[in-house]
């Protein structure tokens, strides 16, 4: 079995996040980018799928994404089988990444796609279900743990209110990863650059199809807060001391 | 080309308040706009009147919805929109918003709008604002073609009362024979060892947490409060605790008496699920994380030197 996972880097949270002069989006000049972290998931998810039979793992992103590289020489060091730079498309929306991701699926079709379910800076929706569209291929999301089972996977998909599902899928098919049955593995800094040494990473031109997002962003802004939480100054020992004041005249602390 | 169509979810056998919230708001649409709401049912119409505020429930009934089955959800949507054609479709931002929300917009030509938390009427234009990056921004979009998807944030909207609607039943398509997708099991939840849903006080714990060890430090706070620890998704999904711990809109919605956040940003997926408690205290480092928005009173103390201090004092 052959599993694509599309990787995408993401503004990392940790950093303050500002506005551009027009305030059309964030300012991503000075923006530190990671890995998202569903897609993070996925990968593990689909080492986890090789693990347990026979697949190849092949880990793929566009050459656009801002220190995307790192993550693909990443993948390679946990055990991914290949890794695809995509040049020739677009990152700027879910849509037109969908559409480069589909060009390059056409001309090296899998039988799997694992992605993350979504990703935090998604404005015009998620990757999984987009690809699904483009590809025309049955798709889950918000999925747990994937197994290959006769001509298809059974995924675990999981609902509101700690509710779950088993489902058959028929390959090929699209799934999008919330978390995998077990933590990211964690791959040797020297392993990294190992594999960083030995160039590993594959070039592949694609011409995807225009896609339209549909949508025009008139404006970004940082949102007003409703309401903001009375802050307790001082050192820690004072805050905790009028902390454990609050929740005992709350009648929340027992004794 | 006015009408608004919203797609009903259901927990067990009531429709779901994100339901009653999206046809409040897409009552508001429809009526500026001059045109119709219409609820697609799936699986059943029982339970219908219940959706005041709506024109019509479009139902569509055939074995294949008897579940939710998201290839089998997307045939039967897709063949509504096709035959209604509505301006705009409303889906709750829950798993069945993940799973259909882009696949209906991208075969439809449509724009889609995800983690809706505004919705407005600009004459015949449609206007949402999404949650993005976490919840640190908001964009203002506008629907540049015919048609437009939201996936909506659930406690954005208010429900609306009014008449109820009628029911007309949709001849189902027949393509909902040869699905590529079946449920084979239903996971109930397991009892989890304890349920966070009905503790008064609840010591909860977010990425900022930084490792499994760590948890030791917020366990012990717990410990010394009589109090059960919960967790944000980061956590729960690293695998350090039980799914059954999970506060949030993929796990359980809590409200307690008091909820003490430590190293939780505020995700909208996670105010979701605990918004709504009496009293709400938060520590994270940075000051600008959209927890402090909900929440009552706040600190930047970094947890590790604000916890043993608790702990103390209340062994004192």
């Amino acid at each position: 079995m052959r599993i694509v996972v599309p990787l995408k880097a993401v503004p990392d949270l940790v950093e303050e996040l500002e506005l551009n002069d027009d305030e059309t989006d964030i300012d991503r000049e000075y923006l530190k980018y990671v890995l998202s972290e569903w897609d993070d998931q996925a990968l593990e998810e689909a080492l986890l799928v090789k693990e347990a039979g026979d697949a190849e793992v092949v880990a793929v992103a566009l050459a656009d994404d801002i220190d995307i590289e790192q993550s693909l020489y990443t993948a390679l060091a946990k055990g991914a089988d290949k890794a695809v730079l995509l040049e020739g498309g677009s990152g700027s929306s879910t849509r037109s990444r969908a559409a480069t991701f589909a060009a390059y699926l056409e001309d090296q079709p899998a039988d799997l796609v694992l992605t993350g379910v979504q990703s935090v800076d998604d404005l015009d929706g998620q990757l999984p279900p987009a690809l699904g569209a483009m590809l025309g291929q049955p798709h889950v999301s918000v999925v747990a743990s994937v197994a290959a089972e006769g001509d298809g996977v059974r995924v675990r998909q999981e609902y509101s209110g700690g509710l779950a599902a088993d489902l058959t899928v028929r390959l090929p098919a699209v799934v999008g990863i919330q978390a995998a049955r077990q933590s990211p593995r964690y791959a040797p800094i020297t392993k990294i650059r190992q594999m960083q040494q030995a160039g590993g990473l594959e070039t592949v031109s694609v011409s995807p199809d225009a896609a339209e997002s549909g949508l025009e962003v008139r404006g970004m802004r940082v949102p007003e807060a409703g309401g903001h939480a009375e802050m307790f100054e001082g050192d820690p020992d004072d805050v905790a001391e009028k902390i454990v004041e609050l929740l005992r005249s709350r009648g929340l602390v027992k004794g | 080309m006015s009408n608004v169509m919203v797609l009903a979810g259901r927990s067990g056998d009531v429709f779901t308040d994100a339901t009653l919230e999206m046809i409040g708001k897409a009552r508001e649409l429809a009526d500026a706009w001059g045109g119709q709401v219409e609820v697609a049912v799936f699986g059943g119409s029982a339970g219908a009147d219940k959706l005041e505020g709506a024109d019509t429930v479009l139902s569509v009934e055939h074995d294949a919805l008897a579940e939710y089955v998201p290839e089998a959800y997307e045939i039967a949507l897709r063949a509504l929109l096709a035959e209604r054609s509505p301006r705009l479709l409303l889906l709750p931002n829950d798993t069945t918003g993940l799973d259909l929300g882009t696949s209906v917009a991208t075969g439809w030509g449509a724009g889609h709008a995800a983690g809706v938390v505004g919705l407005e009427a600009d004459g015949d234009r449609a206007l949402a604002t999404c949650a993005i990056l976490g919840g640190k921004m908001l964009a203002d979009v506008e629907f540049t073609g015919e048609h437009g998807v939201c996936t909506v944030m659930s406690g954005a909207f208010a429900p609306a009362s009014g008449a109820t609607p009628e029911v007309v039943t949709v001849q189902a398509p027949d393509e909902l024979g040869s699905l590529r997708t079946t449920m084979t099991e239903k996971i109930v939840p397991q009892g989890g060892d304890v349920d966070i849903t009905a503790a008064d006080l609840l010591v909860s714990v977010g990425r900022g947490i930084g490792s499994k060890d760590d948890l030791e430090t917020v366990e012990e706070l717990a410990e010394a409060l009589g109090a059960p620890v919960s967790a944000s998704r980061p956590v729960i999904d690293s695998g350090w605790m039980p799914k059954s711990r999970q506060v949030g809109k993929s796990g359980l919605k809590v409200k307690p008496k008091a909820y003490l956040a430590f190293g939780i940003s505020g995700a909208p997926e996670h105010l979701e699920g605990m918004r709504s408690a009496d009293l709400i205290i938060a520590c994270n480092t940075d000051s600008g994380a959209p927890i402090f928005e909900v929440a009552h009173y706040g600190t930047t103390c970094d947890l590790f030197d604000l916890i043993p201090s608790m702990v103390e004092k209340l062994e004192e």
